[in-house]
């Protein structure tokens, strides 16, 4: 079984974002750049299914500027066999744009498992898996918390609203990932090294249009400046009375 | 780009759930700048029954795909009914609200029609005829405003932050079949269904959320959040610090890496507020801080706040809301 996990370079989430000078996207002077997340979930999971011999091959895909080689060093570092950068030329793209990018490259590396985050903790989207399936006929699941190799594809618990559903899902298939599914490894020593010399191919995206464009990025409203209203329990009836009088919120 | 706006109506145990409700009001607005049509569509098991449950909707059309086949929460037969709505519909606007399965749907829509996409508006408007999409990104640490530059085009809304429509006649209900999928085509099968006897409220969806944090020392104490929230009528939410650490489970968590909430109530326990946390919670419409540390972040943000500590202050705020509403 050979997997593709797709991975997005993304501000730290501790990072400060601020309106970049264009206003039509984010400052990167600053910020620490992270793998997403939930992509890196997707990541550990893959490796543990090759360690345990369910998998043969995992290589790591990514859209994004030349500096995401960094985080795809990473990623090789926690395990990944090979990488792909596709060296996006452009600051920004919309998601149907991403997603032709990437089906793209993915028609060309044929896997069987098709692994992301549910969604770029940056763009917040959350459409790219969904937007890869379709295109690719690939059959699709998302917010994978467990994911097993069964038979010829993947045994996958998905969280529905407070529900867990047990899904069978034939391969080729994409599948998204939530947090719960796999904890993150910190990247060896030895991986640290091992990744040095694992392969990382660098190429041009391949272009495609955009359905949208970003007209504005701005800050978000300020809220209000807001009021204490007091220390411990004595406080609390002024609490109630505002939650039921002012604001109607009882 | 002229054509009609479609809105995808999720419906639970045979009732039009609120998201849907939403999407028929944003839905309304965006026909009306457009001067176009405003159509829906109910795919589901029981269509008919939900339809009929309904009653008018303020639609041109209501397109009714029934089948069992709907029962499931997988995207691919709601994806076929949608796009077999679509195409009757003349509909170059396909809205959804971002559910678990309306994000699904969206983007397995938009793939499909080879449709633009934004998903998570929080607003919509008609600028010289061009459809813009104001979207939180980062969980809220900024907010960005799209422009659709071609249709169709498929918007997902972000449930809590549009208008419900108040319904209003059906002009007409026109019945499809569920389409076949494509054959041989590889498709994910649910094998089981694990659900609790009591289904909660999905935290995104909630109009009041009562979040613990660290201040509460540890998940035996958390009862004193779950009594507040029971006598609020809300749901409980989670820092990352208490996720992490195990006491709560990961669906509950609120954040950048957890859910984006913008529920009426928001109310903060013994929660510091990093920067990831207020992220993901700063669009609510009234914060509530409980934290015994005057200078943590979390007042900076917070509407109403009490300096002390939880151990004091949730038992005597439950039992005061309890008498507050008798």
């Amino acid at each position: 079984m050979k997997i593709v996990v797709c991975v997005k370079r993304v501000p730290d989430s501790a990072a400060k974002i601020r309106p970049a000078a264009d206003g039509r996207s984010i400052e990167s002077q600053g910020v620490e750049f992270v793998i997403s997340p939930y992509d890196e979930i997707a990541l550990e999971r893959a490796v543990q299914l090759r360690e345990a011999g369910a998998a043969t091959q995992v290589t790591v895909l990514s859209l994004g500027p030349a500096e995401a080689s960094k985080e795809l060093r990473k990623a090789l570092a926690m395990g990944a066999d090979d990488a792909v950068l596709l060296v996006d030329p452009r600051p920004q793209r919309d998601p149907s744009s991403t997603a032709e990018a990437l089906a793209t490259e993915l028609r060309a590396l044929a896997p069987d498992v098709v692994l992301c985050g549910w969604k770029a903790i940056d763009d917040d989207s959350g459409v790219v898996a969904g937007l890869l399936a379709a295109r690719l006929d690939y059959a699709y699941a998302s917010f994978a918390v467990k994911l097993d190799a069964e038979g010829s594809g993947l045994r996958v618990s998905r969280e529905v609203e407070g529900r867990e559903e047990i899904v069978q899902v034939p391969t080729p298939c994409v599948v998204t990932v939530q947090r719960g599914l796999a904890e993150p490894r910190f990247a060896s020593l030895k991986g640290i090294m091992a990744a040095k010399k694992k392969p990382l191919v660098e190429k041009p995206a391949p272009d495609a249009a955009d359905a949208s464009t970003v007209v504005a990025v701005t800050p978000p409203p300020a809220r209000a400046a807001g009021r204490i209203l007091g220390e411990g329990a004595a406080a609390v009836p002024e609490l109630v009375r505002v939650l039921r009088d002012e604001l109607g919120a009882l | 780009m002229s054509g009609n706006v479609l809105v995808f109506l999720e419906s639970d145990g045979g009732r039009l759930r609120k998201p849907a409700r939403e999407g028929l009001g944003a839905g309304a607005a965006l026909a009306a700048a457009l001067g176009v049509e405003l159509h829906a569509v109910i795919a589901a098991p029981d269509a008919a029954a939900v339809a009929a449950a309904e009653g008018g909707l303020g639609v041109a059309a209501l397109h009714v795909v029934e089948d069992p086949a709907l029962a499931t929460s997988l995207a691919g037969p709601h994806c076929r009914a949608v796009k077999a709505a679509a195409a009757a519909a003349s509909a170059a606007w396909l809205l959804f609200p971002a559910t678990v399965l309306g994000r699904d749907v969206l983007a397995t829509v938009a793939g499909a029609l080879g449709a633009g996409v934004a998903a998570d508006a929080t607003a919509l408007e008609v600028v010289g005829g061009e459809v813009r999409i104001t979207r939180p990104i980062c969980a809220g640490k900024a907010v960005q405003v799209v422009a659709a530059k071609r249709s169709p085009f498929c918007i997902g809304l972000r449930p809590n932050a549009f208008r419900a429509h108040g319904g209003g006649a059906t002009g007409r209900t026109e019945t499809h079949a569920l389409p076949a999928g494509a054959a041989g085509a590889p498709a994910a099968r649910v094998l089981e269904v694990r659900a609790p006897e009591q289904r909660s409220v999905d935290l995104t969806e909630a109009d009041v959320i009562v979040s613990g944090g660290r201040g509460l020392k540890g998940p035996e104490h958390f009862h004193l959040v779950e009594e507040l929230a029971a006598a609020l009528g809300g749901v409980v939410g989670a820092s990352r610090a208490v996720v992490d650490a195990g006491w709560r489970p990961h669906s509950e968590q609120v954040g950048q890496t957890g859910k984006t909430v913008s529920p009426k109530l928001y109310v903060a326990c013994g929660i510091s507020g990093a920067i990831q946390h207020l992220a993901g919670m700063n669009s609510s419409k009234c914060i509530v801080a409980v934290n015994k540390d005057a200078e943590a972040p979390i007042f900076k943000v917070a509407d109403l706040g009490i300096v002390g500590d939880v151990f004091e202050v949730l038992p005597a705020l439950t039992a005061a809301v309890r008498a507050a509403k008798g």
